[in-house]
Parts: structure tokens; sequence; C-alpha cells
């Protein structure tokens, strides 16, 4: 469960976040929606703990604890996961490497007993062909040369290995074709759990198609201007957003 | 003393001339060897150690940097030999290795070589005053136009000793032969040594220079190694300068001449403590030969490392990869400079020259200079140069998948400087460089 309390969020004394509050319960899948510069991507790095971001005041709350004061690393131990807009690409560094690296680095935190590479072969191999990754793409180094979709479908599978308690997917559907955006809707789909939520950053409605959401915000000059249920969405892609532009903000 | 007379010489140049002066009735060589030193001592003389306003040496400026000039290293003795031997023993030195203890060849510690490769010692090769290796020896390829440089001038007046690897005309050899630099002198000393690979027509090897024990990482090394590879002949070569001791200066020139479709590919580690300047002077002088040179230099400390290229490009269709790659941490001084130059009628040439450095610090510097000098108008050539710290980005998605901010960095780290490495045409090169490497950066992370 994650709860947002009065977030107030600047980036060189210019205020973004403003008293932003949002809760998502456990197994919830939320969709945050909104206009450009209304400070969805903000809040997504603020929770995943990206340093320029000034938190002025206010608490993110992941499963009781305020993870504010956390690394970002550590807070990935505590089950957080973010799925880039744009996914970094790392050369030199083969991303079946980075793999075991991310799994062991979070095992450790835990204090659990890194895996075995038999172990950790099984799981790769498991969670790449449901989402049609081949292990041709895994010796490459991580995102290096990947196509757009490929990158958003390398996070989803990062997702899948690391199993997060908490999952934030930033504009997934950006640069998606149809299959694509099937393949990572079905990849996040088949890790919906009472125990997991998500919170699902888009502009477009579509993406909704494919992973129905159980609540609906809609984000405007840096707090939620309106929740709903996922009929809002359906709403939103009629109306558009010219309801809620009267107080922009950066994001 | 015939030493010539040099106005305002630093008391290092003085004391240069008197050692040359005092070991000349003991160097080897036959007349002709002897008016070969006596030139390129006058070369050495007249010049004197290069300074900042000498271009190639700007950034290394050894007049000022080089503050003593240590005593000729002593003949090895039996004794101190038969402790060497009994620690390569206990180390298990790699099979094929030629091993020169305080720049002289000692035969006794090498181990025998397979047929098609002939060995001798340099000095015996000038003794007999062969006159095939002496022009070898003394080639001058693809330096700077003007002046020879002081610094190998230095090395041909005062070579002790060396290696000539010959390989015969079509033999291909799959198992490197190691070239290996050792010391027993027991007092800090100075090495002139001067070896020559000498690669026949469509022969194939694998030569690999490192150091045993203290050899090339205390005292003063100036070591040359001559290498001429005859057409069609796939060289691959590895050097090696780890764990050097503080104060310590290695001046390491590389002369290599290419003949027609040669395939030449050279990587080099650097780390450790002191100054250590390496420059390669090579000459494309066959057609449609290809060539990579590639370095990885890891500096901490006060270190102070300098890698300097000649390529001249001489023949037409050939192509050269020049890729070097610098971490500089702490207080460290990388230097960098390239200088391709492809002369007139060297057509079709296929020239990349590429320096990155990763600044960790803020009291590093990095002085890197890419250059080209281009007479044909029917080339690609390009040549770049980057200096910055890791991505923030980088480091940050790293984080956001676990990762600490030290673990993220040397994954970084060991991929920057391992993606070099990983082009080695020999696995167990690779392994050998990626081990260094992860050794480095894990005293990097120990340290701090």
């Amino acid at each position: 469960m994650l709860e947002v309390k009065n977030l107030n969020v600047s980036v060189g004394g210019k205020p973004i976040l403003k008293d932003l509050n949002l809760t998502v319960k456990n197994g919830e899948v939320a969709a945050l929606m909104g206009p450009n510069g209304s400070g969805k991507s903000t809040l997504s790095y603020v929770i995943a703990g990206k340093k320029e971001y000034e938190v002025d005041s206010g608490e993110v709350l992941l499963d009781g604890e305020n993870i504010l004061e956390l690394e970002p690393d550590a807070r990935a131990a505590k089950g957080l996961f973010l799925a880039f807009q744009y996914p970094i690409e790392i050369p030199g560094v083969a991303t079946m490497t980075f793999l075991k690296a991310a799994l062991n680095a979070q095992r450790k935190q835990r204090g659990e007993e890194e895996l075995s590479t038999p172990d950790f072969m099984k799981r790769v191999k498991a969670a790449s062909d449901k989402l049609g990754i081949k292990s041709e793409m895994l010796r490459r180094a991580l995102n290096v040369g990947f196509s757009g979709g490929e990158k958003k479908r390398m996070d989803i599978l990062q997702m899948a290995l690391l199993e997060p308690s908490f999952g934030i997917l930033d504009e997934t559907d950006s640069g998606l074709d149809i299959d694509a955006l099937r393949i990572v809707a079905d990849g996040v789909n088949a890790l919906r759990s009472p125990k997991r939520s998500f919170l699902i950053i888009t502009h477009y409605q579509r993406l909704l198609d494919y992973i129905v959401p159980d609540s609906v915000h809609v984000m405007a000059g840096g707090h939620i201007a309106r929740s709903g249920g996922k009929e809002l969405a359906v709403e939103l892609e009629k109306s558009g957003y010219k309801d809620y532009v009267d107080e922009p903000a950066l994001g | 003393m015939s030493a010539p007379i040099i106005p305002s010489r630093t008391p290092v140049e003085v004391a240069l001339a008197e050692a040359y002066s005092a070991a000349k009735p003991r160097l080897p060589g036959t007349a002709e060897v002897v008016k070969l030193r006596e030139a390129a001592f006058n070369v050495f003389a007249k010049a004197g150690l290069p300074h900042r306003r000498i271009e190639t040496w700007h950034y290394t400026d050894l007049r000022n940097l080089m503050r003593e000039a240590l005593p000729l290293a002593p003949a090895p003795s039996a004794d101190a030999l038969a402790t060497l031997a009994k620690d390569m023993r206990a180390k298990g030195l790699p099979p094929q290795s030629l091993v020169l203890v305080d720049g002289v060849f000692a035969k006794e510690l090498s181990a025998p070589l397979p047929a098609g490769v002939k060995v001798t010692s340099l000095a015996s090769a000038l003794a007999e005053g062969r006159g095939d290796v002496i022009a070898a020896l003394s080639a001058d390829w693809a330096g700077p136009k003007g002046p020879k440089d002081s610094i190998v001038a230095l090395n041909a007046a005062l070579m002790q000793d060396g290696v000539v690897i010959e390989i015969a005309a079509g033999t291909k050899l799959e198992a490197p032969i190691h070239l290996i630099y050792a010391t027993a002198s027991a007092t800090q000393a100075a090495r002139f040594s001067r070896s020559a690979l000498l690669v026949g027509a469509g022969a194939s090897v694998v030569l690999s220079e490192e150091s045993f024990g203290a050899g090339g990482r205390r005292g003063q090394t100036n070591n040359a190694l001559v290498m001429v590879a005859d057409d069609d002949a796939t060289v691959t070569h590895t050097f090696t300068s780890t764990d050097t001791e503080q104060g310590s200066l290695r001046l390491e020139s590389f002369l290599v001449k290419l003949g027609g479709r040669v395939n030449f590919d050279s990587f080099a580690l650097i780390t450790g403590a002191g100054l250590i300047r390496r420059q390669i002077f090579m000459l494309f002088d066959g057609p449609d030969a290809k060539a990579a040179l590639r370095g990885v230099s890891l500096l901490r400390g006060r270190e102070h490392a300098d890698t300097t290229l000649f390529v001249e490009h001489r023949a037409t269709g050939c192509e050269g990869r020049e890729t070097f790659r610098y971490i500089l941490d702490e207080e460290s001084i990388g230097v960098f400079q390239g200088k391709i130059r492809v002369a007139p009628g060297a057509q079709k040439t296929d020239g990349k020259m590429l320096c990155n450095a990763l600044l960790l610090t803020d009291l590093v510097a990095m002085n890197s200079k890419p250059e080209l000098e281009i007479f044909a108008d029917d080339v690609a050539c390009g040549h770049g140069t980057t200096c910055g710290g890791l991505s923030e980005e980088q480091i940050f998605y790293l984080r956001t998948r676990g990762l600490s901010y030290k673990e993220a960095e040397a994954l970084l780290l060991e991929a920057f400087g391992g993606a070099l490495v990983d082009e080695i045409p020999q696995e167990e090169f690779v392994t050998k460089f990626r081990a260094e490497i992860a050794a480095w950066l894990a005293a990097r992370g120990a340290d701090a």
C-alpha cells in the first residue's frame, strides 16, 4: 500500500507538487492521468528517490513506512519499482549480468541469500519467454540498440523478476505499437495480485483498455484534481483535460 | 669524458651522460653498433630530456619530473638469479616465457619455444653484428618530423640487452609467448632494454609483455620493443604495467612496422603509481593491413600515465583503430596524444581514433589531444575525445533496481574498461584483464 500525504515538492525553488494526496491500497491498480506538465513524472521520480527534487513537506508511506529519507536502492529493496518512461541504456553491461546484480543486491539488502545460477537462469527464462524476449537480447548490453518496445518489455521483465509490492509504470504505453502494448499489458496483468499494487501513469485511455484500473486519478497543477472509477478515463478521453488546465505546473 | 657539452644541462642529464660514458666499454656490439650508439646518444645529448616545449612531450615534462638518474642495474649475480628462479617456479611462470632480468636476457630462466621460433639475446645479435637485426633495431618509423624522440635515442645508446624473437614465415603459433620483465637488483636501479619481434610472412603469433615481481615496477625503466610484421602476418600483442611503485619511472617505446594485409591487435593495461609514458610509433608500410591499438589506464593517487601514438599511413587501403580509455581517481593525471598521419598517396585509408576519460574527482587532470594530418584525398578518417563523469541517469536507473551507489558505480566503471578488453581475440587475456580491472576497482572500494 502506498500513501502520499500532503506532498509538496519543488525544483530550484519552483513548486511542482502542491499538497498532493493519493492512496493506492494493496492489490489496487490506480491510473494517474493528466495533461502534460501536471507533475505526473515528477511524482514517480520523487517516489523512486531521484535527487534533484526538493521535498518541502509531506510523506510518502510504503506499507506504513515513510520512504522519503531512504536511498533509491533501499526503496527498491522495500518493494518499490519504477518502470521508466525512457529506460536508460547501459553500454558494456550485459543484460544478464545486470539482472543478476539487481536481484542479488535486493536480496542482500533484505538479508536473503544470493540466488544460485541455475535457479536464476530458470527464473529469467520463464519470465522472458512470457514477454517474448529472446535469449540473444539478454546477452546484449542493457537496452543498448533495443527498440522502444524492447526497452519497455525489458523493464517489465525486471519487474517480473524483482517482484515488487508496488510498481509504478511511467507512460509505459508511449512509443509502443498495438502488439507491444498487448504484450506489456499482459505482462503487467500477470503480476496483478492481492498483495501487489500499481500506479499506472498514462495520457491515454488505450492502455487502460488492456490494464483495467480499479481507480483513476486526474492530476493537474501539481495535485490530484479529481478521482473516480475506471469510467473516469473514458470520460477524459471524450472531454480532454481542458477543465483541468487552468492551473499549470511543470512536470 | 667524451660526452658532448650541452648548455644548461640538468643534473639528471649530466648524470645520464656520465652513465653512458661509464657504461660504453661494457655495452655489447661491433664497431658499427658503437657508432650507432654514439649517434643516438648525440641525438639525446643535443635535445636533452624532453620537456614541455617539445610538443609531443608537452603534458609529460620529463626534464621537470625526472629528479634523479639511477645507476644502471648491475648484471644479476648467480645467487640473485637462483632466488628469482625459485620464486618463479613457486609462482608458476606461464609456458613459453622469455625472461629479462634487469634488462638482461636470462636464458636459464626462460622456457623453450616451439619450432619456427628463434630466440637470440640482443647482446649476441649486436656482438655478431647481424645486419638485419641492427637495421630493424635502428629503425626510425612513423615518428614525428624533425628531431628524433630523445627517449628512444637514449634507449638506443644505452640498450644493455633484450631478446630478438624471429618467427619463421608461415609459422602458426596459438599459445602466447610471454616476454617477462623481472628484476634482481637489490637497490633501485635503471634498466635499458631493447627487444625485437620479427614476424615472417604469413606467420601468426601472440606476444604478451608483462612484469614479474618488482620487474618494471620500481626504479627507472626505459624499454623499447621493435616489431616488424611481414606481409599477411597476424599478431596479437598485450602489454601490462600494473602495480608500479611510488617514485618509479617507466618509459616504453613500441615501434611497429606492418606489411601488406597484416592483421595486428594490441591491448595495454596500465595501473600503478609513479610515472609511465608509453609511446607507440606505428607505420602502415604495405597495403590493406588492419591494426587495432587499444588501452585502458586506471589511475589513482598522484599517478601520471601518458600514452602517445604516432600512426603513419604510407600504404593504401589500411584500417587503423585506436581506442583508449582512462579512469582517473583522486589526484591522478592522464595524458593521451594521438596523431594519425596519412601520407600522400595512402588512398582508401580508414582511420579512427577515440579517447574517452572518466573523471571521478574534481582534482584529476586529463590532457587529451587527438590529431589528424591528411595528405591524401580519398580517405575516411575520424577522431574524437570525451572527458566526463559517470552518468547520473545511469546510476539512478541502476539504483532503482536495487544496486547501491557503489555497486552501480563499480558496474559502470567495470563496463567502461571491460568493453575494450572484450575485443581481445584471446579468451585467456579477456579473463585476465577483466580480473585485473575488477581487482583495481575492488581496491578502490576498500580504500573509500
